[in-house]
């Protein structure tokens, strides 16, 4: 059995681990991947200690810091449930197997809000993406479109222009994003504003050849041929696997206190997993310090 | 790559970002517009998956 199990190895189950590892804790770091939302993350100006630097490149500076420590690392292999033992916790993954520590924090971050509509599983990679860092540059000379309001979708509709034919932002509110963003892009030729459009489908035969929208305002319904669809739209917490074990806030976030405990003893959560206000990378670093650390706290009492 | 590097494979690697002809293969062979893709002896990866690239490199 494990001392500790932190599910997650983003900038917050990263930090985590360092610190329990620190402790001499027996640790198990388990994770999909490494570095989560960072990997799409093009620059990075506000991670103390460096004016500038590309989200892979923190996220290798962090896992060339975890290898320094005898830390069980375990990359691959998604945590789907946590059930809860006697004294600790056994979680169990998508290949099947299962792990047990006294303790367990969970760092599983968010992944991007899916739009939920007609074709969307369908064509998901097949012209519909969820990454326009790293997808773009693949639809030079195509038309494309990109649907939400906020900074992400500004940000993909702002690549695109660059390199895609057409670009049609598909907006159900007014734009939300900055306004310096808004006011970079409504410049390009390129690009075309539908605000107030609610997305109804995508469709295709092998990849994705058309958008339909909705103006909310007057129910007019148009098809638009695009190649790609880039989807931006906000992200949603990772928390599936503690369903019914801990309560979550009304956006399904993790219930923590300021310690980073869960309702259960033992049981703690870090980073955009949790109901901790701002999501950046400096806060989950810093919550998955602090988790560690009362997770050691919890340890020693319990002797 | 680093995890190839790291583990003593040697490969090549391909910007289908600039190159046009081999943005058109990767679609092609893949059936995906989404990077990266791995092509491990005519088999394809979509995504980077560690437990499939072990799998298929027997390691």
């Amino acid at each position: 059995m494990y001392d500790v199990i932190i599910i997650g190895a983003g900038p917050s189950g990263m930090t985590a681990a360092v610190y329990t590892a620190r402790k001499k804790l027996n640790t198990l770091l388990i994770s999909e991947d490494v570095g989560g939302q960072t990997n799409w993350t093009n620059s990075i100006e506000n991670y103390m200690g460096y004016q500038f630097i590309e989200g892979p490149e923190l996220i290798e500076k962090f896992e060339t810091q975890v290898k320094q420590f005898p830390i069980d690392l375990k990359i691959g292999d998604k945590v789907t449930s946590i059930s809860l033992l006697d004294r600790g916790f056994e979680i169990h993954t998508e290949s099947g197997r299962t792990y047990q520590g006294k303790a367990a924090i969970i760092a599983s971050g968010k992944r991007p809000r899916p739009l939920n509509v007609p074709g969307e599983e369908e064509f998901r990679g097949k012209g519909i993406s969820y990454c326009s860092i790293c997808d773009a540059p693949l639809f030079e000379g195509m038309n494309v479109a990109v649907v939400g309001g906020g900074n992400s979708a500004l940000e993909a509709a702002d690549d695109l222009i660059k390199i895609a034919d057409q670009v049609y932002l598909v907006s159900l509110t007014p734009l939300t994003g900055d306004q310096v963003l808004i006011d970079r892009i409504e410049k390009a030729r390129n690009l075309s504003v539908f605000i107030e459009h609610e997305t109804l489908s995508i469709a295709g035969d092998d990849f994705v050849s058309s958008i339909t929208i909705k103006n909310v305002k007057n129910d007019e319904v148009q098809e638009i041929e695009v190649k790609g669809v880039f989807v931006e739209i906000g992200l949603i917490p990772n928390s599936d696997l503690a369903k019914g074990i801990v309560p979550f806030n009304r956006l399904g976030e993790i219930e923590v206190s300021c310690n980073g405990e869960t309702d259960v003893p033992g049981l703690f959560a870090a980073g955009d997993v949790t109901s901790t206000p701002e999501k950046q990378i400096i806060i989950a670093a810093g919550e998955g310090a602090k988790a560690a650390l009362q997770a050691y706290h919890y340890l020693q009492r319990l002797g | 790559m680093k995890f190839l590097e790291e583990n003593g494979f040697s490969f090549q690697d391909i910007n289908v970002a600039s190159d046009k002809t081999a943005r058109e293969e990767m679609i092609r062979k893949s059936n995906q517009i989404t990077v990266p893709v791995i092509e491990i002896d005519g088999g394809i990866i979509v995504g980077f998956n560690e437990a499939q690239l072990k799998s298929k490199l027997g390691i």
